[in-house]
């Protein structure tokens, strides 16, 4: 089992990267086609994506989204996670479950459910319905991420606070806010890397008028393959490799993830 | 004859090494306590044994055959560990009846021996429950008679009653010995706990820092600990900075003459001098000391003293007890022929 | 206030995702409800009604199949994720911190990745010119290079992509807070790694593998776009037919309808698993 084991891992990581490897490999062709491994080594179509405003406008609508969406989600996260927290009771184990509900169901409910929502409103195809429709839909994340900070929260440290005549008020902004500091910038990634990658809710809300990358990329599956895809592909790939590789640079990544014991 | 053997012992983690060069001979039928202070190596050397970590360097033979490369599964050993490791969706008599099963021994074997062993560990009428139903304690009994459940060659026991409060641990060391005593297998327990290593074992392995600090019988080595680590953890002990001069030391400003059987393990010039105790002495003239605090236990009485800024602890029977109050001097003495010197 | 009454925080900072919550999520739902049981306006959206016609499609042949399909093809990929997923976590549960954390990193990664790039990607490495196909060709397993996307086993390939991360993430916390030293323990009393797993560590951790197989089932339910690069249109599931009633066919009420019922699926699938979940907990 030792050496198997660490063999059944790697075959395993190799089978996920293989997809990846491929389409990086496309994303550097020259010519127009999607070959591999690639002809004619070319970073042109890396530029072309920043050139081509057909490529250009559903990457600043993407980035927005994510940037607006993930702060909303752990704006509502942070003061759920704080009531749950202290306070608990009926309402919080209510409001946990509507918080983490989205994300256990499939989405495409969700989806239909934002669609007949701004429908009613008269808001479908904004993109302030999109930003929305997106913070509510990943407010999970932060959620998860914040709860388990508060979780690691010592009650010695507010009551030493408490003590040493700091209000309710200060306690939280000098003690608690501090230390799960950390927690919601992660809670912030995980749901930024989650609305760029996010397609269906995006789609049925204002799929038509606001376009984002994994849109314009479902759309251009249809009309035939450009290496381009391979860019967009390569950047999300990466995006998500720098967020999560910071993440488990600084913080313990296993614990967010919920294990307990621990071999160093 | 002997059992286990140990021969340069060594394991590294990365840069560090948790076990360093042990050699060891345990023979056939021993009672051995692993000791040493937490992160000394002690549970890595128990786990070496097991197969459960592979040694950087050095062989295990058991009955003379080598059995460094053997896997944990055919070493035929008995483990007790740490948290016990009682599998949850087994029942009492499945969990003690487990190694035979592996070893494909019939049903109505394994039900009769199960009930064999839960006899021997005194706890009959237990073997149809699920693991969460039983107390600490019979949790205990169980993990220890499903380790001797195959008759192992050698049972293997980590910090087996660190879970248990004091008086259950207390008893559980009693009946431990016994029930080794008449199986006879050559046992191995890791503890730090120095009382419980007294208690059960005929033979100590004293560890601290990876390195095996001294072997013997517990007496032996309370007696005659081979440096200063040993002689301050197993039991109590004053150490004080001394001068050797053959067969003379010198102590806070007074010479004494060594007498027959105070040992010597140190060369001359700058040494420690280890007095238990229980062998501080109040007489006419001595090392002046004063009183600075007296704890009574009831069974016993301990008088702490300043010794030229050193403390001295000395122990005392009720019916012995001398009539001194805080701050008072008395002169000490310290037994002859129970005094060690050992190197700096 | 009183001394006993100082909570960390005031209560009315329940409030602020208590109505934000209420409105944005709540709220939908009940829409949606209402909509399912709307009358359609063809051409057009839908008008408020009560009437159960949408509903009484679902009862035809033709939404049984559909509910059929996504109901195997989602078991299938659920299936083989968790087959291949347990044995994964449990190795990896065993490495060292900074191995975990790496591996971790990368499964991360995978999971967030955009199903249209999961999708794209899979079609690349499965068509003829940049794929597997070239790589067989070219070793001499077969004559000329071919496809093997559109069709089931792309499918199921893309669908155990995208499921294996969850699986792993899913089973991560219940098997790294499995005591290592049971395993240990069947291995000093004679049974060999193999057999420990199978005689340990599979009966232990029973129901966190059912529950994984349960969440990892929902979670492939809602593929929406493999089913369409990947497939055929007979592969479409559930989640693609609701998109397609909703916006190209413009039948809001029965695309709602389809919604409660795959709602209603997934709920009881997420209670179950919570269930299993509980049970473990209360038996430890």
């Amino acid at each position: 089992m030792r050496p198997l084991g660490p063999f059944y891992i790697l075959v395993i990581l190799a089978l996920l990267a293989a997809p990846l490897v491929v389409v990086t490999g496309v994303s550097l062709n020259s010519a127009q086609s999607l070959r591999f491994p690639p002809q004619d080594l070319s970073l042109r179509w890396y530029a072309a994506l920043f050139q081509q405003a057909d490529w250009m406008g559903p990457l600043r609508n993407s980035v927005a989204i994510a940037a607006l969406a993930s702060l909303l989600a752990v704006a509502v996260a942070l003061p759920l996670a704080l009531h749950v927290w202290a306070r608990g009771g009926w309402l919080g184990r209510a409001l946990y479950t509507l918080g983490v509900a989205p994300f256990m169901l499939p989405p495409v409910i969700t989806a239909l459910g934002f669609l007949v929502f701004w429908v009613s409103l008269g808001m479908y195809g904004q993109m302030t319905a999109t930003v929305v429709s997106h913070a509510v839909f990943l407010v999970t994340l932060p959620l998860v991420t914040i709860s388990l900070g508060l979780q690691a929260v010592d009650p010695a440290l507010i009551e030493a606070a408490r003590v040493m005549g700091a209000t309710r008020a200060k306690v939280l902004r000098t003690v608690v806010l501090p230390l799960i500091l950390p927690y919601m910038i992660s809670g912030y990634a995980f749901a930024f890397v989650l609305s760029l990658n996010e397609y269906i809710i995006a789609y049925m809300v204002a799929g038509f008028t606001v376009e984002t990358l994994p849109i314009k990329i479902f759309n251009s599956l249809r009309y035939g393959y450009t290496p381009i895809m391979g860019v967009v592909s390569v950047l999300f790939v990466v995006i998500a490799v720098v967020v999560f590789g910071l993440i488990g640079r600084f913080g313990n990544l296993p614990r967010l993830l919920g294990a307990e014991r621990m071999r160093e | 004859m002997t059992e286990l053997t140990l021969r340069g012992l060594t394991k590294r983690f990365g840069a560090t090494t948790a076990v360093e060069d042990v050699t060891l001979d345990i023979p056939n039928g021993r009672f051995v306590c692993l000791l040493g202070p937490s992160g000394c190596g002690k549970t890595t050397l128990l786990r070496l044994i097991a197969g459960l970590e592979e040694p950087s360097a050095g062989q295990i033979l058991v009955a003379g055959q080598d059995q460094t490369r053997v896997p944990t599964h055919r070493r035929d050993f008995g483990m007790v560990f740490q948290s016990l490791a009682l599998f949850p969706h087994l029942t009492v008599a499945e969990n003690i009846a487990y190694p035979l099963a592996i070893r494909g021994v019939d049903r109505a074997t394994r039900r009769r021996r199960a009930a064999e062993l839960l006899e021997l560990v005194r706890l009959p009428d237990v073997g149809d429950r699920r693991i969460h139903q039983l107390s600490g304690g019979q949790r205990q009994r169980v993990a220890i008679a499903r380790g001797l459940a195959i008759d192992p060659r050698v049972f293997l026991l980590d910090e087996p009653l660190s879970a248990l409060d004091a008086n259950l641990r207390e008893h559980m060391q009693v009946e431990l010995r016994q029930l080794q005593q008449r199986l006879g297998v050559t046992t191995l327990v890791v503890t730090h706990d120095q009382k419980e290593a007294l208690t059960m074992a005929d033979m100590l392995i004293v560890m601290d820092q990876g390195r095996v600090q001294q072997t013997g019988a517990p007496m032996e080595i309370y007696r005659d600990p081979a440096n200063a680590f040993v002689a301050g953890f197993i039991g109590s002990t004053n150490l004080l900075p001394c001068r050797l001069a053959g067969r003379q030391i010198r102590v806070a400003g007074t010479t004494l003459d060594l007498a027959e059987g105070d040992r010597v393990k140190s060369a001359d010039g700058d040494a420690v001098l280890s007095v238990r105790p229980e062998d501080v002495r109040f007489a006419e003239t001595g090392l002046p000391a004063r009183v600075t605090f007296i704890r009574d236990l009831g069974e016993s009485v301990q008088i702490v003293l300043d010794l030229e800024g050193r403390e001295v602890s000395a122990v005392f029977t009720p019916r012995d007890r001398p009539e001194v109050g805080l701050g008072d001097t008395v002169h000490l003495t310290f037994e002859p022929g129970r005094r060690v010197v050992l190197a700096p | 206030m009183s001394v006993r009454d100082q909570k960390a925080t005031p209560g009315w900072l329940g409030a602020i995702p208590a109505v934000w919550l209420a409105v944005l999520f709540l709220v939908p739902f009940a829409i949606m409800l209402s909509v399912s049981v709307a009358h359609r306006v063809p051409g057009g959206f839908f008008e408020p009604g009560f009437e159960l016609t949408s509903y009484a499609r679902l009862f035809t042949p033709f939404f049984g199949r559909i509910l059929l399909t996504s109901i195997l093809i989602a078991a299938g990929a659920a299936l083989i994720c968790v087959a291949l997923a347990f044995p994964f976590t449990v190795i990896l549960a065993g490495m060292r911190r900074r191995a975990q954390t790496l591996v971790l990193v990368i499964l991360l990664a995978v999971l967030s990745l955009s199903e249209v790039i999961i999708g794209f990607s899979l079609s690349t490495l499965l068509s003829r010119t940049a794929g597997v196909g070239n790589l067989f060709a070219w070793i001499g397993l077969i004559e000329t290079s071919q496809a093997y996307t559109p069709g089931l086993f792309a499918l199921m390939a893309g669908l155990c992509y995208l499921g294996f991360p969850y699986a792993v993430l899913v089973l991560y916390p219940p098997v790294s807070r499995l005591d290592p030293e049971l395993g240990e323990a069947a291995r000093s009393m004679g049974a060999s790694p193999l057999r420990a797993f199978l005689s340990v560590t599979v009966p232990v951790l029973r129901a966190p593998i059912l529950g994984a197989l349960i969440l990892v089932f929902v979670f492939t339910l809602g593929a929406y776009l493999l089913p369409q690069i990947l497939g055929r249109p007979r592969h479409w599931t559930l989640s693609v037919h609701i998109t397609d009633q909703a916006i190209f066919q413009s039948n809001l009420p029965f695309a709602a309808a389809m919604a409660i019922v795959l709602l209603i699926v997934a709920l009881a699938m997420v209670g179950l698993a919570l269930l299993l979940g509980r049970e473990r907990e209360g038996r430890a």
